[in-house]
């Protein structure tokens, strides 16, 4: 990791050394021009879902995929469905702007063009929205999480995700550090398109993808938690599809 | 946001089929009766799963088409060529047969009985099946703009009729046909456009709400549409249905 300032008594340091090894439960390789690190498809004990019941579906014999890799109560999907609360937000790019805003008030901010000379990875992985469909191998390129942290000096432990338009997402910091989270303005080669989130949206894939905000307009870092818009609309604070985290109860 | 939202049973219960309604060519409603069930929020929907003998299991999300009662829901399933559990809801199931529902689910694309604002609800195809749950326990004045392929296509034709027709004039139905019109329609087939949306929207002053449901590219089209005719986008709430609803 590297690159970022963090205070001494920032309770996060002893937990970044554990990715990795405690990430696993998505695949995903990570092309970094660099070569700098890479992910790897880390194998990872799957939680069986509740007890099953005995209820039998008379007529129903249903068809099997390969499901390796597929989180509990998911299915597949070759499509890229859209899930959306409200109109799509149109951004000019020239009015376009990153903020990074820490607990202190501290502003960090990117203009279009600033943003796009980044360094970019690139990042092929699966996604899991809550309503059920999973893609595998999705390709993105977008500039580290990491990297938009590197020179911010803060003690935060939570980050919300704000989006034109109004919605917002909640994270534990941690968790869009160190290789695992990217603001990406690219998809399949192709700029991101406005229903998919662009001009650019965050990318979280080891989390459910309502936490993978589209319209992306501002990371604000927080010393709390503070849920965001489908967090405090039923669905689970911390997303986690592989222990199914759909929604409070979960 | 209200953080009471109304969250349903998370538990998987059974749900045993009542009966099957045949709604279009290639669309159903069944009744569904479920012990417990309480009742749900016009719009919220729930999560099915389908257990073949093997054990195999398969999940996908419905939304309820009908009135909030006790014990028993409507879900209208349009059956998905490729699908998976739809061809099962919609060609196979019959009464007694069962399977397991876990809900009421959704916070969001609600509307709340004691929620005084008009509504304007814009439903593509099969994308209709929650705002009938809304006009069928609409309490407050509400349009309806339903989009569809053809008259045949259509759901809840007739049952939409005469609620248009009830005196208390509560719910207004306008329909879009965008390939066949019936015989004598005033307008040729088209899709949604700013026209037929100025016939329905509210007055601005009216803090109208809107729902919009229906396929990805109906949803964003009619969203784009009501932005741009000046409705407030923060009192716009969407759903999408698409094929991998299925």
């Amino acid at each position: 990791m590297g690159g970022y300032v963090l205070t001494a008594d920032n309770p996060i340091t002893g937990a970044l050394a554990e990715h990795g090894v405690a990430m696993g439960g998505y695949h995903i390789g990570i092309h970094r021009p660099s070569g700098s690190t890479g992910g790897s498809g880390v194998a990872a004990a799957r939680p069986h879902g509740e007890g099953r019941m005995a209820v039998i579906t008379r007529g129903f014999g249903g068809r099997r995929r390969d499901n390796t890799d597929l989180p509990p109560g998911q299915y597949r999907t070759d499509d890229f469905p859209v899930l959306s609360a409200g109109p799509t937000p149109r951004i000019g790019l020239d009015e376009w702007e990153l903020a990074v805003v820490t607990e202190t008030g501290g502003r960090s901010t990117w203009s279009w063009p600033e943003f796009t000379a980044l360094p970019t990875d690139e990042a092929t992985v699966d996604i899991h929205c809550v309503t059920r469909w999973s893609k595998f191998d999705t390709s993105w390129r977008g500039v580290s999480v990491d990297t938009l942290l590197a020179d911010v000096e803060t003690a935060a432990e939570y980050v919300v995700a704000h989006s034109y338009g109004g919605y917002t997402t909640n994270f534990p910091l941690e968790d869009l550090l160190d290789g695992q989270a990217w603001v990406a303005y690219e998809f399949d080669g192709e700029p991101l398109a406005p229903v998919h989130g662009g001009p650019a949206r965050l990318l979280v894939p080891h989390l459910y993808f309502w936490k993978s905000a589209k319209w992306l307009r501002a990371l604000e870092l927080r010393l709390d938690d503070q849920p965001g818009f489908w967090e405090t609309a039923g669905y689970h604070n911390y997303g986690d599809p592989w222990r199914e985290q759909r929604h409070w109860a979960d | 946001m209200a953080r009471a939202a109304a969250l349903g049973r998370l538990t998987w219960q059974p749900a045993t089929v009542a009966a099957a309604r045949v709604e279009a060519a290639t669309a159903r409603t069944l009744v569904l009766d479920v012990d417990g069930w309480t009742g749900h929020v016009p719009g919220q929907h729930v999560d099915v799963r389908l257990t073949a003998p093997d054990g195999y299991t398969a999940y996908r999300s419905y939304s309820i088409s009908s009135a909030p009662v006790p014990g028993r829901l409507e879900v209208t399933v349009q059956a998905v060529a490729d699908g998976e559990v739809s061809p099962y809801l919609v060609d196979v199931a019959e009464p007694g047969d069962q399977f397991e529902i876990r809900g009421p689910l959704g916070g969001w694309f609600v509307r709340r009985p004691d929620d005084p604002r008009p509504a304007l609800l814009i439903g593509g195809g099969s994308g209709v099946a929650p705002l009938m749950s809304m006009v069928r326990a609409a309490t407050n004045p509400s349009r309806l703009l339903y989009s569809v392929r053809s008259p045949s296509d259509a759901l809840f034709t007739a049952e939409l009729a005469t609620t248009a027709a009830a005196a208390d004039g509560r719910v207004a139905v306008t329909h879009v046909y965008t390939r066949v019109a019936p015989a004598g329609w005033p307008d040729p087939p088209r899709r949604l456009d700013t026209d037929a949306l100025a016939r329905v929207v509210w007055p601005r002053d009216a803090d109208a709400v809107a729902f919009v449901c229906g396929p990805t590219g109906f949803v964003e089209t009619a969203a784009d549409l009501l932005v741009d005719i000046g409705h407030d986008p923060a009192n716009i709430r969407t759903e999408r249905f698409g094929p991998t609803g299925g």
